[in-house]
């Protein structure tokens, strides 16, 4: 099984259980340093599936949250290299498949190639690149997919429905539903129509559809749950950290 | 660099330029350009390509560009004659005048522009970045003028340091929006200006400063800012005798010295020189020189030139004029360097605020600190060759940087 299917298979395992795909979100060495690994077991052990951000100086895509944990976790120190370090020498601990979600110019200081080859021996097993649409991803796409990982595609509620079969099928993983026109974070609640959108975008993915942003509650997983294969839990979760409180228990609350 | 570009590609795409094949369907300069940007976002740029395809170049809107231009801008700008600069650098000197366009500044022609265009595509509302303000001054202006409300995302940090700009937006009728995140500066202003643009693609038009961000807006800005140098060949060859053998300009994102250097890239006895901000000295963080000693990535949704470290975070500059202080460029400079039609050279803090004064004892003109860096520029080139005729672009006034220029009394600094 290549690196992308292992996270497919992971959140059909979960479905297959009888509930929601959980995917929790956190930015890498966010609020410290030192406890990177420590809060990616607990959060993997919980979640299906671990999207870890690599913080980037001009998140465009994200909100007041997630852009204060970038800012804070460079000031740390925390690097793409380090993440792959830190990844490649904790390989057990974690037991989620994990994809990192990253902004271009990360990717491109390391390069394609040499990039693909250590997050496959780190154990990721894909990349969601916020500011990388289709029209611009064939290099990126192809280096992955030459070691078995892929691009995580995103599509979007005004996302045309040509275009969002070419995402469907381009997408590796899983296919990301972003829920509401808008950066992340945000509290506005999720849209009414969220039921009917979800539907038509599992309609055209061979893969599992995840929906993030603005996902927080317990309710918003089980309701995003009746229509796609799971929930990208993000800004709430770094908030929990931020607060200084337990990000596992968090999760499982989102399971009740 | 060189390395992105093949050998005998420099040729092709000079040639390409000149006759306006560039940028290509993808938005590329060569290499650089394209588009970059959240999924979000990728149906209202379609959306406005499309319009800028549509509008453009058409008549009608030519028409009432032209005519604003003209009736409410007040182009065309001088070309005018420096006698005493002149006589002390030991050159022919001509200067551009865009600080008597309406605002004070290039930034003008581009604003009056898009917001025609805004118009047009039924905007609800207009947002707009800006680092020194002259570009949200230049903004509020033109949106007043079209009828369309207007909102201005500036960096914390520049709000301080042109406060009398602030004041003339709201003045202008924009709301301002104070950005605290990242340095506070215009990149944090761009960033912000973006994630509000996310929020409601449909109703909302961005009117984006300067040559940068991705596909269509360097190449739309390029268009609207070209009047300056097709104005500056037919002066110079009417007025000076002939064109000029050195060009140039300063570059924060690029639009002034796009606008003055695109009518002659033909013209390759002319030398270009595109001058950046050398700020407190040549290490990461003391400058905003990207060109001058950035590597390529991808910035607010463009490949070009980026101060950067190693791990491919961008970079705080510095720069004592907040319209330069931006650790981007446009891609289509990024290309000018790669191909070199460009020269890009720098110019510090201290040489820059040597030239202002200069400028005003010799000239009685107080140019804009922005606009400084390239006198510093022309006069060190000047002194290497004598008798040239020199063209530099006066991209705005410096009335707005008189809350910094206090700082630096004229007793103390002769
Ligand atoms: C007078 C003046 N010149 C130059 C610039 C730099 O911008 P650009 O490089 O886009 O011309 C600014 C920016 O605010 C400006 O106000």
């Amino acid at each position: 099984m290549s690196a992308h299917e292992s996270v497919s298979s992971a959140l059909r395992a979960a479905n297959d259980a009888g509930r929601p795909a959980l995917i929790p979100f956190i930015t890498a060495g966010y609020p410290k340093l030192e406890d990177f690994m420590d809060v990616l077991a607990a959060v993997s052990d919980v979640g299906d599936v671990v999207e870890i951000g690599v913080p980037f100086s001009d998140p465009m895509a994200d909100g007041m949250t997630i852009q204060r944990s970038s800012h804070e976790a460079i000031k740390n120190g925390v690097s793409l290299r380090w993440i792959l370090e830190q990844l490649s020498a904790n390989r057990d601990r974690i037991k989620a498949p994990v994809v990192l979600m990253s902004y271009m110019n990360p990717l491109l200081a390391i390069g394609y190639d040499e990039l693909a080859k250590r997050a496959l021996a780190a154990g990721v097993c894909g990349f969601i690149v916020p500011d990388l649409p289709f029209e611009e991803s064939h290099d990126l796409r192809a280096a992955l997919e030459s070691q078995g990982l892929g691009v995580v595609q995103l599509v979007t509620p005004a996302t045309p429905a040509e275009r969002l079969q070419l995402l469907a099928d381009a997408s590796r993983g899983f296919l990301y539903a972003v829920t509401i026109t808008g950066i992340t974070g945000g509290d506005g609640g999720l849209p009414d129509d969220l039921a009917a959108y979800l539907d038509r975008v599992s309609k055209v993915s061979p893969l599992p559809v995840c929906a993030g942003f603005g996902i927080r509650a317990a309710g918003d997983v089980a309701n995003v749950g009746q229509h796609a294969a799971g929930a990208i839990v993000g800004s709430a979760l770094v908030e929990v950290l931020e607060r200084g409180e337990d990000p596992a228990a968090f999760l499982r609350s989102l399971r009740d | 660099m060189k390395s992105l570009l093949e050998s005998g590609d420099a040729e092709k795409l000079l040639a390409a330029s000149i006759n306006g094949e560039l940028p290509d369907e993808r938005g590329r300069f060569g290499p650089f350009g394209g588009r970059y940007i959240p999924e979000t976002l990728v149906p209202a740029f379609e959306r406005l390509e499309q319009g800028v395809r549509k509008f453009l170049h058409d008549d009608d809107f030519q028409k009432e560009f032209r005519a604003e231009l003209h009736n409410w801008v007040g182009r065309p700008t001088a070309l005018t004659p420096a006698p005493t600069l002149s006589a002390r650098w030991g050159c022919d000197v001509w200067l551009k005048r865009e600080d008597l366009a309406h605002t004070g500044a290039h930034k003008i022609n581009n604003a009056i522009g898009q917001a025609l265009l805004a118009k047009r595509l039924g905007a609800k509302r207009v947002i707009a970045e800006t680092g020194a303000g002259q570009h949200g001054v230049a903004s509020a202006a033109a949106c007043a003028r079209v009828g369309l409300p207007c909102t201005v995302y500036m960096g914390a940090l520049d709000m301080q340091r042109q406060a009398p700009n602030v004041d003339r937006m709201h003045r202008l009728g924009a709301e301002v929006v104070a950005v605290e995140s990242g340095d506070a500066t215009l990149r944090a202003a761009i960033d912000e200006a973006m994630r509000c643009w996310v929020s409601d693609p449909d109703g909302i038009y961005y009117l984006l400063g300067s040559a940068v961000g991705p596909h269509p807006y360097p190449w739309l800005v390029r268009e609207l800012q070209n009047v300056i140098g097709e104005e500056a060949r037919e002066q110079m060859l009417r007025l000076a005798g002939g064109l000029p053998d050195a060009a140039f300009a300063c570059v924060g994102g690029g639009s002034n010295a796009i606008g003055l250097f695109y009518p002659l890239l033909a013209d390759t006895q002319t030398e270009l020189f595109g001058v950046e901000p050398g700020g407190r000295g040549p290490g990461l963080g003391d400058n905003a020189a990207t060109l001058a000693t950035g590597r390529p990535g991808v910035l607010q949704g463009s490949y070009t030139m980026i101060l950067q470290d190693d791990d491919g975070q961008v970079q705080e500059t510095h720069s004592i004029s907040a319209g330069l202080d931006y650790s981007g460029v446009g891609p289509e400079h990024a290309l000018l360097q790669a191909i070199g039609r460009v020269n890009y050279i720098m110019a510090s803090d201290e040489e820059a605020l040597d030239a202002l004064g200069e400028l005003c004892e010799a000239e009685g003109i107080l140019t804009a600190l922005e606009t400084a860096h390239a006198y510093a520029a022309a006069k060190k080139w000047a002194a290497n060759n004598p008798g040239k005729r020199i063209l530099i672009g006066n991209s705005g006034r410096g009335d707005k940087d008189m809350p910094t220029l206090i700082q630096y009394p004229v007793s103390a600094r002769k």
